[in-house]
């Protein structure tokens, strides 16, 4: 059964491959957001459709989760699917060329599915072996891989053509990652695990209800967070993106910048 | 006596603007940013945080709890240069009145949504570590420690302009104020087909 599902999951993300691979670039996008996103008619419709389920179940469920469950419960339940994702941190740790993530990966897997009772308390990050998040997109990246054109994917959210296969990854390495369908794959997330769905999303309110619920153009916001989180998580944007996003105050050709915008 | 010497010093010096437009500004930029040490720009964070920290810490919610924020933002952050960067290209096209109103607007606009933003940081406190000299601004990094969740990186970017410390941009887990309202404000400019007027007064209502 999950086997099955991987690979729709994998040929759902070939097909956007393919997509993208006929459309190219050609399309030239009016709006002010400079992002690559060919398939931007595409990405509006999923959204559409994420954000219609999210305010009509994952929303209001994930508030009752949170008022309901007692707190060392669910943080219980997120200890254990978090503990689930250590076998592929040790895999893609050792993929990427990390002996040192995939061995503390390896000694906190072993540790909390121990004294952590199967990995329902977390006493290896007391022990100083903390989460250190990453998954099959992260090695992709680090072989080399580009970001690919931005993604929404259908009831699974924000990703990048790049990411979208590593996901097809992940799933395998972690088959409960079918169920996340967080709207906004939120990275301080990644680190309590992805079973617990509504958890997560209680747990992201403040971060996903603004971006959703409160922005102008909530697809082009939800976009810029996720693209914007993840390069810094890939560690793939340094300082030196400031000049390059046009933010440098002092980079302003046209502008004095002695001269104060605000004249008196 | 030397206070009256330092001011008579300060009144005989040449109008820094005057000879900068004279000899030219651009040529000039490095030297002015780098009188900002990492140890200025370090204690300025610590001054935000600690402002930040005692807000929210002061069991004050809703509308008192945003007036601290927006007092915290008019006085630490360079609202102009957000302001202008937000709009990018834009800016060029609207006058002055237009420029003068939209940064005042925005000003209060951004401190009651990151205001809002901040109350996630409640029961918590905000601790800065390293600063970084990079370009001609600083880099200063802190984390946000939170009960039961992992700590939450922040990084303030801060320049000296005017003479004054101010940062232009915070980036909560890599994900930076300003870049995020330049495409929240392109995006209500694109709805309103660029009617800088509209944004302005759309601004003052959320």
């Amino acid at each position: 059964m999950l086997p099955r599902i991987s690979i729709k999951l994998l040929s759902r993300a070939t097909l956007l491959v393919g997509v993208l691979a006929i459309s190219g670039c050609a399309s030239v996008s009016s709006s002010r957001n400079a992002t690559h996103d060919p398939l931007e008619g595409l990405n509006r419709v999923s959204h559409g459709v994420n954000k219609a389920v999210d305010a009509v179940a994952l929303r209001p469920a994930s508030v009752v989760y949170d008022t309901v469950v007692p707190n060392p419960i669910s943080s219980s339940i997120n200890n254990f699917s978090g503990n689930l994702d250590q076998p592929g941190h040790i895999v893609n740790g050792i993929l990427q060329g990390r002996p040192g993530e995939a061995s503390r990966a390896f000694f906190r897997f072993m540790v909390n599915s121990t004294f952590g009772l199967g990995g329902l308390f977390d006493p290896a990050t007391d022990m100083g072996l903390g989460n250190e998040p990453t998954d099959f997109g992260e090695t992709l990246h680090v072989w080399g891989a580009g970001e690919g054109a931005y993604l929404e994917l259908p009831l699974l959210g924000p990703s990048t053509t790049r990411d979208a296969i590593g996901r097809a990854g992940n799933t395998l390495l972690n088959p409960t990652r079918l169920l996340t369908t967080t709207p906004l794959q939120d990275q301080r997330l990644r680190q309590v695990g992805t079973a617990n769905l509504l958890g997560d999303r209680a747990r992201a309110a403040p971060l996903i209800d603004p971006v959703l619920y409160e922005s102008a153009d909530s697809y082009a916001q939800l976009r810029s967070s996720y693209l914007q989180a993840r390069r810094f998580q890939l560690g793939s944007v340094g300082t030196t993106d400031l000049e390059a996003s046009g933010l440098d105050p002092f980079n302003d050709p046209f502008d004095d910048p002695f001269d104060d915008p605000i004249r008196p | 006596m030397t206070h009256l010497t330092t001011r008579s010093m300060t009144q005989s010096a040449p109008n820094r603007r005057a000879v900068l437009a004279g000899i030219g500004a651009v040529a000039l930029v490095p030297a002015q940013a780098f009188a900002l040490t990492t140890a200025e720009a370090s204690a300025l964070v610590n001054r935000v945080v600690n402002d930040i920290n005692s807000s929210i810490s002061s069991g004050r919610t809703g509308n008192a709890l945003y007036r601290d924020f927006e007092n915290i933002f008019a006085r630490y952050a360079d609202s102009a240069v957000i302001a202008r960067s937000v709009l990018g290209a834009d800016w060029r096209t609207i006058n002055d009145a237009q420029r003068r109103n939209f940064t005042s607007v925005f000003q209060s606009y951004m401190a009651r949504k990151y205001g809002r933003r901040f109350r996630e940081f409640q029961g918590g406190r905000i601790e800065v570590n390293r600063a970084a000299e990079v370009n001609r601004y600083v880099e200063v990094n802190a984390r946000a420690i939170l009960p039961g969740r992992s700590p939450i990186s922040m990084t303030f970017l801060i320049a000296s302009r005017g003479g004054t410390d101010r940062f232009f941009d915070i980036r909560i887990e890599g994900i930076s104020l300003a870049r995020t309202e330049r495409d929240e404000i392109g995006a209500m400019l694109d709805q309103r087909r660029g009617d800088i007027d509209q944004v302005i007064a759309h601004l003052q209502t959320l």
